[in-house]
């Protein structure tokens, strides 16, 4: 087996692949790219970037839903977005909280010194809230946060975000001595419909929501003053004013425009009612800055297309270069067994890092988007695939593998004239519960902007829409199902019909 | 000339095969026989070099064997096993003919060969397209043979070649066998626990017992000098059940 052969041609495809599928298209006209955290008033502020990037003639990519803070901080540092949405309480407490800033001069001052700016406020102060249904709080008799002291029997549910932050759960409990044992992290949207089904009774609210009057929840009074001032600024990389110096002239044109009654108005919108935050977002535009954004919604099959196209492209290139690396990894555990034991276990050890872990951690090397998520998907890959090559190897009968050496055949004749081809079941078997993993852990690389059918799924859940969550469930189930039969038909190909039917007798008479 | 000198093997403490000298002049069959674990087929295996002697030269024709030409040694030899070891996956004719394919032979020699090697071993040309589950326990002996044969060795080696075999086919396969080897007349060393076989193929038996040769010789005159009382019940555990059988019945 020819291993510079493979590694040349993993390299290629490594190298190849960010280049060829993810490109923003860099050369030439100017282009931007323009992020939103995973929540709904972001992802409006977010498509309102795009389209007032739109209006200054320059092609714009909007990065969804990107995921938290951290990786929105992170990816504006490193040029991968050059600008989204940020709240100045978040940059003044969280982000930048060694800083030790008070004023909003003193941030602009320490975003500068990274590269950064900000715009003037929007309009609104997001802050955090502490909320509860409104029967519940009345029947408890609870106004203010530090009513909570008397109830410490209250399960307490908040966004994961707030969850770890310095300005969230962990300040707010030293602060009001909250004795609650009960705390738990999860989606800031999920935490609503658990606060409607009496799951929970306590959670963190952005002032915004447009949940709070839908669901009929009580905001606790902050007496102690612990959140500070969330004011909404559009944050973004200081070279845009050179590189697209009209789109930065239009984002400043949000300032002062949006106050907290609009915004809760748009988040309804979208949230509420079911429209598409892009359409929000433009008729928005459209009614106060008075431009004339022409909307390019796709339809539901470019969507599905784009989604495919996304999907097919992150499980091809990451399962293709797994077969590529995996099958002479497992060559070479079976051929020599120290080395073997070290591969398997490492291998072992990569899939037992959970899958959103393992993409977050590959945020820091490889940015965001396709490439670590397909590097992700490619590590996941390779346990089955080198543990399956490594079984079907060890399994060939010794009578059958020492009558090949017995004939003179030189090892790499053996692999390739009699082991490999003896193996192969076991291979392919390896490869096809390979790519079921891969096409289904796939649908998490939405959660890093890589797109594809966990894109639907991601927004269903943050709009509470079964339609929108099926629309990429059901075609991953079916691509999974499609990618095994395709390589069920290749195993019919690829074996002689001997080896097909395993259960042939061997003692017939002469 | 098959020379072994001072050959020995030993698996971690178990010895395999003490010391041993073994000469087999060319065109000789010579029988290796004794009880299960005697050395027998390690014997064999080191000879075509599937084990490493941990002592002690093997020299073919004068060349001995070493790793670096195992490879070269190995076309010079015929090697066959109980189950026959054939390629599930690979058709007859390409199980006979894997070698002389990786080794570039000319197509029509191949085809010749191939042809001349089927009508020795009497088995039809329209089985040479079949796969090895799709044959008779014998014919999948045959087309062992066949590839042993195939690149036209110096040294033939059969380990319990119809020790699968049920009695009948056994018994038939053995006097094809023995014609064959008259008709190739090759140095050929057969492993068999059977004692009737070893009598019946070889001109010299060896005896084998916990990794020594006991005893060297045609088997007359090791049923009639025997070495060591082992030589004797050796014999006449396989011999005694049929004769008392015969002497009720006879």
């Amino acid at each position: 087996m020819n291993v510079s052969r493979f590694t040349v041609a993993l390299l290629l495809v490594l190298w190849a692949a960010p280049l060829v599928c993810f490109a923003n298209g860099t050369e030439g006209s100017v282009t931007i790219t323009v992020g939103s955290k995973s929540f709904t008033e972001s992802v409006i502020l977010g498509d309102m970037l795009a389209h007032l990037a739109r209006q200054a003639g320059i092609e714009v990519s909007h990065q969804r839903q990107l995921g938290g803070t951290h990786v929105l901080w992170n990816a504006l540092l490193s040029g991968e977005i050059d600008a989204y949405p940020e709240y100045t309480g978040t940059l003044m407490q969280e982000t930048l909280a060694r800083d030790n800033l008070l004023t909003e001069a003193q941030l602009t001052q320490a975003l500068a010194t990274r590269g950064l700016r900000m715009t003037r406020p929007l309009g609104f102060n997001n802050s955090y809230a502490i909320g509860m249904q409104e029967a519940l709080a009345d029947q408890l008799k609870l106004r203010t946060i530090s009513d909570l002291h008397h109830h410490p029997e209250l399960v307490l549910g908040f966004g994961n975000e707030f969850m770890d932050r310095a300005d969230g759960w962990p300040g707010l409990q030293q602060r009001y001595q909250l004795p609650h044992r009960n705390v738990r992290g999860l989606d800031h949207d999920l935490a609503y419909r658990g606060i409607e089904s009496g799951k929970l009774h306590v959670t963190d609210l952005y002032v915004t929501d447009a949940e709070i009057d839908y669901y009929n929840l009580r905001a606790l009074e902050d007496d102690l003053n612990y959140f500070p001032v969330y004011e909404a600024v559009i944050l973004y990389r200081a070279d845009l004013e050179q590189r697209a110096p009209a789109v930065a002239a239009l984002f400043k044109r949000l300032a002062g425009r949006i106050d907290a009654p609009v915004m809760r108005e748009l988040n309804a919108r979208v949230k509420l009612q079911g429209d598409a935050e892009s359409a929000v977002a433009a008729s928005f535009l459209e009614e106060n800055l008075k431009l004339d954004i022409e909307l390019q919604t796709p339809t539901a099959w470019q969507r599905f297309w784009r989604h495919t196209r996304e999907h097919l492209l992150l499980v091809g290139i990451s399962l293709g270069a797994a077969i590529l690396v995996a099958i002479p990894l497992g060559i070479l555990a079976a051929r020599r067994q120290g080395i073997g034991q070290i591969v398997l276990a490492i291998a072992g050890i990569v899939q037992t890092i959970p899958s959103l872990a393992l993409f977050v951690f590959l945020i820091p090397l490889l940015g965001i988007g396709g490439p670590p998520a397909v590097v992700a998907l490619f590590l996941y890959s390779l346990l089955p695939i080198i543990r399956n090559t490594h079984a079907g190897l060890r399994d060939i009968a010794p009578a059958i593998a020492e009558s090949a050496m017995a004939l003179g055949l030189p090892s790499h004749a053996r692999l390739r004239i009699v082991e490999l081809p003896l193996a192969t079941r076991a291979i392919l078997a390896g490869i096809k519960t390979s790519a079921v993993i891969n096409v289904g852990t796939a649908t998490l690389a939405a959660l890093i902007g890589a797109g594809g059918y966990g894109q639907p799924i991601l927004t269903g859940i943050r709009l509470d829409d079964i339609g929108l969550i099926l629309q990429g469930a059901i075609p991953a189930a079916v691509l999974a199902l499609l990618v095994q039969g395709a390589f069920e038909l290749i195993e019919r190909k690829l074996l002689p019909r001997d080896l097909r039917s395993s259960g042939e007798t061997q003692n017939k008479c002469l | 000339m098959l020379v072994l000198s001072q050959v020995s093997k030993r698996y971690e403490d178990t010895l395999a095969l003490a010391p041993t000298d073994l000469q087999v002049p060319a065109g000789e069959t010579l029988v290796l026989i004794g009880p299960s674990g005697c050395g027998k087929s390690t014997l064999l295996r080191l000879i075509v070099g599937l084990s490493q002697p941990n002592s002690g030269t093997i020299t073919l024709e004068g060349t001995a064997l070493t790793p670096a030409n195992l490879l070269q040694m190995r076309q010079r030899m015929g090697y066959v096993i109980q189950e026959g070891g054939l390629f599930p996956h690979l058709s007859v004719r390409d199980n006979v003919t894997v070698m002389a394919r990786y080794l570039r032979r000319d197509a029509d020699w191949i085809d010749r060969r191939l042809a001349e090697l089927a009508q020795l071993v009497r088995l039809p040309l329209e089985l040479m397209s079949r796969f090895p589950a799709e044959l008779s326990g014998g014919q999948r002996q045959r087309v062992s043979l066949m590839r042993a044969l195939m690149l036209d060795p110096e040294l033939l080696l059969l380990d319990e070649p119809l020790g699968a075999l049920d009695p009948m086919i056994r018994y038939e396969l053995q006097r094809e066998l023995k014609s064959i080897f008259a008709q190739l007349a090759k140095t050929v060393i057969m492993v068999t626990h059977d004692i009737a076989e070893a009598a019946f193929f070889g001109h010299t038996l060896v005896l084998m017992r916990d990794g020594r040769i006991v005893q060297t010789g045609p088997f007359k005159t090791l049923a009639r000098t025997p070495a060591e009382p082992f030589v004797e019940r050796f014999i006449n555990a396989q011999r005694e059940p049929m004769e008392q059988f015969t002497k009720v019945f006879g």
